[in-house]
């Protein structure tokens, strides 16, 4: 067989076959290759593993993430396994039961799956396309940044701001997921823009 | 962040989470690590297992951090400055401080100027009519040479110390108990800890979240413990420093990269109006140095400003524009989230983009909130699960009585990716960049915030191009040059944030010291002429010449001190002890053998971290190691950095069960910002007599499991923590129905009946306090709650503005639960 043996499947042959190699000794060789067939393949051994952080706390855990073909969502790879990273120097594989169960939070039930819309005084979202709510987003702030742009205040002074409409920023998103947000919505003229961290 | 900046130079933890293995003594106060940062935690086990150290809990319940305790000590929400003056006082007044450490690495020799005054809870220069200080009598006296002038006899009446020992001398240990409760011997022996530390030999370690920071004067409480631990010696030192527990995986990293209503990327200024030129607003920011030979790191702000610009705007960017520095938004005012919620209520903010962010649940007050959304023109989630917030305008019975056809807002949900399904590199709260790598595909239809951001930015910048509009100028401006202008990649965005050499750098001698193109090892290299660019000083070597560093993995400790030095990088330099040239003597030798960490070798400062320090300045220089300051040293006296002082004071929360015990004439903080629209909504103590706090739980993050299956399993459902005594007094049975309200509004839920809280006697008077967990909302897989943010009050610090939700006011009763 030529596949690639991960670590643990490669220290689990190992211990097998020591333990395997101490009852070879007293005489139970027969005992052995049955214990051998009975060894069912390690079930992460067909997965592709990452190492990813937790979503949750600020002590960030490490986190090995394992991902297989998806059976709902088709052609796409999705998460099936997480387990603490047992290099990582602050968690040392441990996670806590919101981390432990963080694979729950990527199938959870109340997973966004597509763009949805709910038009004013409705009372449900219906399914749209991305084109459809980015152009319609796109419109939405610029009817507004056009009615409501500051270019110089009563003083004459060059302000260039926009302050109808705000941004709240989220504290879990990666470092140059912020520095897009910043530059985006600062780039509009925003001040109204806040991140968790105050609050 | 408010208040470390203030003290030390930087607003961020001190030390890193493994380092608290090296610690003698653990004060946790103001959170709860168990519960909320349990694999964090372990640290603390750790050292008391491999260490036998010693952890104290000081916390208004008996809380799981508490369970492990070798001293707990209870406390009321909203009372810890007084508790922690009261602990400045015991070493102040029987002399258990590490003098030389004080003398040397803090302003306690400095004097301030004539013309400050304290009496009755007031410093002087405040106008009551503004809720605000005039700061200018905080300030320090300056010598004819320029500098500020110390008396390093500390003898001075008008010095720091002096005038410390006598602004805390009223928190006697009668005095904490009767504002805190805290019974006298339990109080005297978390003193008598503490004081174990102020040697140099032995080091403490506290560790807070936002038991401390959610208090209208949560910044005040975290400014006491720092000066403890000053006053201690316990700043730079391995297992000692002021260790801010954060919340979020990257809240750290977020706030280095500043979406924050008046941040520039690495903790500069985004321009106020009152600075209509690059140079005004340079002028003001630029330190000088307050005493001879100090680093005052930021006479560099215009090496960083500027590269930030360089950045930003690219190479429309130039010194005849002042680096495109018009384009810029000017601040009228900071919109922090407490004032954009006011204007979203007001009608006057009307379109509103949520990023993992669900402010029905998180901001104070939800029905000023839930009434405030409904009047929005537009609502935009982007976030990968449904969030109350996107679904504000459905009716979902008593959790949320609302009328849909009255509703007009545009609402938009858009499937983002979940945190497996991306690449790139998040902070953790001790300032360690790590990368973490994409494992699936995204989730069905979902996108990247970067993808949808870029898209939204690309398109509407497309309609500017075609239909003209105003201020198009400014918003062409940013320079979006990148590969794929739909997708910039967290490779070429994490390089931005760490800058590079736009032409070939020289040094003095004209020698190339860093070729054109090529990534920036230091923000040292920075430089203010547009000859440099960089996003984000502080990360400057995360991603230099040797590559990205967040992705380094290398978990050898040679040192056995938990550095982990090769493990990502962390900001700034890689230091993983701030401050770290503190933990030697002002000779440059360790304080003793057992807290040896770096020294000064004869002709280098070594160890086995980064020194925050120029590695080559000898100690015969006293050049200080606080760099970041203009003094070259603490602040136990911050001039006029704080809104609401330059010492600490207790000040009541702005619903309490009593008038303030020290200074009856302060009704809450009096530099606190409170909207005129929400005075009506404060309830006082007649009609709401019992405290109320609010907390979390392991099983739950935020608002976000809710919607997560298992945590849904082992945590199902909202309820009331409460003692025996005040279930007897109210006729509630341990399991039983209760309703919950405050003067804004209600909550129901079970109550669960127990030991770990207790009433406490506050000023004669016997006070109840409830615990409310905070995690449950009417969105999700749990059962349905109405937000608790329903009845926390609409007032923040008066520094940072983060809510009051640790201390208000409520009442409870029992009611008849649902049928089952």
């Amino acid at each position: 067989m030529n596949i690639e043996v991960s670590r643990r499947r490669f220290l689990q042959l190992a211990g097998a076959g020591a333990a395997g190699t101490a009852i070879g000794a007293l005489g139970f060789g027969e005992a052995e290759a049955q214990v051998s067939a009975l060894v069912k393949p390690f079930r992460l051994v067909q997965t592709k593993e990452a190492r990813t952080t937790c979503p949750y706390c600020a002590v960030s855990c490490g986190m090995l993430a394992y991902a297989a073909p998806s059976k709902t969502n088709k052609g796409k790879l999705e998460v099936v396994h997480i387990e603490g990273d047992a290099d990582h120097p602050v968690n040392r594989g441990t996670l806590c039961p919101k981390g432990a169960a963080a694979i729950d939070y990527i199938h959870s039930a109340t997973r966004v799956k597509t763009p949805m819309y709910r038009k004013p005084g409705t009372a449900k979202f219906e399914p749209v396309t991305w084109d459809f709510a980015m152009e319609r987003i796109a419109k939405l702030m610029k009817d507004d940044r056009d009615a409501n742009f500051v270019e110089k205040n009563a003083a004459g002074t060059t302000v260039n701001r926009w302050t109808t409409t705000a941004f709240l920023s989220g504290s879990s998103v990666t470092n140059e997921t912020g520095w897009v947000t910043y530059k985006v919505a600062r780039g509009l003229g925003l001040l109204q823009i806040e991140n968790q961290a105050r609050i | 962040m408010s208040s470390l900046g203030p003290t030390f130079g930087r607003g961020a933890m001190t030390n890193s989470w493994t380092d608290i293995r090296n610690t003698d003594l653990v004060l946790i106060m103001g959170g709860n690590a168990a519960e909320a940062h349990p694999c964090g935690f372990k640290w603390v086990t750790e050292a008391k297992a491999e260490r036998g150290a010693k952890l104290m809990v000081v916390d208004p319940r008996f809380t799981r951090s508490a369970a492990v305790a070798d001293h707990y000590a209870p406390i009321r929400p909203g009372s810890d400055v007084a508790f922690l003056s009261g602990v400045v006082n015991y070493l102040l007044s029987n002399d258990k401080i590490h003098k030389e450490y004080v003398r040397h690495y803090t302003n306690s020799a400095y004097l301030v100027k004539e013309g400050y005054a304290f009496d009755e809870g007031f410093f002087s220069g405040y106008d009551e009519s503004k809720a605000t200080y005039d700061r200018s009598s905080w300030e320090y006296e300056i010598g004819a040479d320029g500098y500020a002038v110390r008396d390093m006899t500390l003898e001075h009446p008008r010095s720091v110390f002096q005038l410390m020992k006598k602004h805390f001398a009223p928190y006697t240990p009668e005095m904490v108990a009767r504002v805190s409760g805290t019974p006298q011997d339990k109080f005297l022996k978390v003193c008598d800890w503490i004081a174990s530390t102020a040697n140099g030999e032995r080091a403490m370690t506290i560790m807070y979240a936002l038991g401390w920071t959610q208090h209208s004067h949560g910044a005040q409480n975290i400014r006491t413990a720092a000066m403890i631990q000053l006053l201690c010696g316990n700043i730079g030192i391995p297992g000692g420093g002021v260790n801010a527990l954060r919340g979020h995986s990257n809240v750290q990293g977020i706030t280095d990269v500043g979406t924050l209503t008046a941040a520039i990327p690495g903790y500069l200024a985004l321009p106020t109006e009152s600075e209509p030129t690059l140079e005004s607003h340079l002028g003001k920011r630029t330190f000088k140095p307050l005493q001879a030979n100090q680093t005052s790191y930021w006479q560099n702000y215009r090496k960083f400003y500027v590269s930030f610009l360089k950045s930003y705007f690219g190479a429309k960017a130039t010194p005849e524009n002042n680096f495109g520095y018009d384009w810029l938004p000017k601040l009228d005012v900071a919109y922090d989230c407490l004032r954009m919620f006011d204007l979203i209520n007001q009608g006057k903010t009307t379109g509103l983009i949520c990023q993992g962010f669900n402010p029905l649940m998180a901001i104070a007050s939800s029905n000023k909130s839930a009434a405030g959304l409904a009047k929005l023109k537009f609502l935009v989630s982007i976030d990968p699960i449904e969030t109350d917030t996107a679904r504000f305008w459905e009716n979902h019975g008593e959790f949320n009585d609302v009328d849909p056809a009255k509703i007009q807002t545009e609402v938009f949900m858009l499937p983002v990716t979940s945190f497996a399904e991306e690449a790139g590199s998040l902070t953790n709260s001790s300032r360690c960049i790590s990368w973490k790598w994409q494992a699936a595909d995204p989730y069905h239809d979902s996108r990247t915030d970067v993808v949808i951001l870029a898209d939204l930015f690309n398109r509407i910048r497309k309609l500017y191009e075609t239909q003209g509009g105003k201020g198009a100028e400014p918003l062409m401006a940013v320079d979006w040059s990148y590969k794929d202008p739909a997708e910039p990649s967290a490779d070429e965005l994490l390089k931005e944030l760490n800058g590079k050499a736009l032409v070939d750098l020289k040094d003095a001698s004209g020698k190339v010291t860093r070729q054109a193109g090529s990534q920036l090892a230091s923000f040292g290299e920075m430089r203010d002429d547009g000859s440099t660019d960089g996003a984000m000083w502080i990360y400057t070597g995360v991603y230099g010449p040797a590559g990205n560093l967040s992705q380094r993995r290398d978990n050898a400790d040679p040192s056995g001190l938990g550095v982990y030095g090769n493990w990502g990088f962390s900001w700034p330099a890689n230091r993983r002890i701030q401050y770290n040239r503190a933990s030697a003597d002002p000779e440059g030798k360790p304080w003793s053998e057992r807290k040896k960490f770096m020294f000064w070798n004869g002709e280098r400062w070594t160890g086995p971290d980064v020194p925050d320090y120029v590695p080559t300045i000898p100690p015969s220089q006293a050049t200080g190691p606080f760099i970041m300051n203009p003094e070259g040293v603490s602040r136990l006296w911050v001039r006029g950095l704080m809104a609401d002082g330059p010492f600490p004071v207790h000040y009541e929360p702005f619903e309490s069960p009593v008038t303030n015990p020290v200074y009856p004439k302060l009704k809450g903080n009096p530099a606190a910002r409170v909207f005129e629209r929400d005075r009506a909504s404060f309830g006082n103590a007649k009609e709401f007599p019992i405290v109320a706090t609010t907390y979390r739980l392991v099983e739950h993050f935020h608002y976000w499991t809710k919607g997560v299956h298992m945590n849904a399993v082992v945590q199902p459902e909202f309820f009331v923590e409460m003692s025996e005594q005040l279930a007897a007094e109210k006729g509630i049975k341990h399991g039983g129905w209760v309703r919950v309200w405050s003067k804004r509004g209600s909550v129901k839920g079970k109550a669960v009946v127990t030991k770990r809280l207790k009433p406490l006697t506050i000023d004669g008077k016997t006070v109840h306090t409830v615990g409310l967990p905070l995690n449950f909302g009417f969105i999700g897989v749990a059962r349905k709650a109405n937000p608790i943010n329903g009845l926390t009050p609409p007032v923040g610090d008066a520094n940072s503005q983060t809510p009051e939700y640790k201390a208000f006011l409520v009442n409870v009763e029992p009611i008849v639960g649902p049928v089952a």
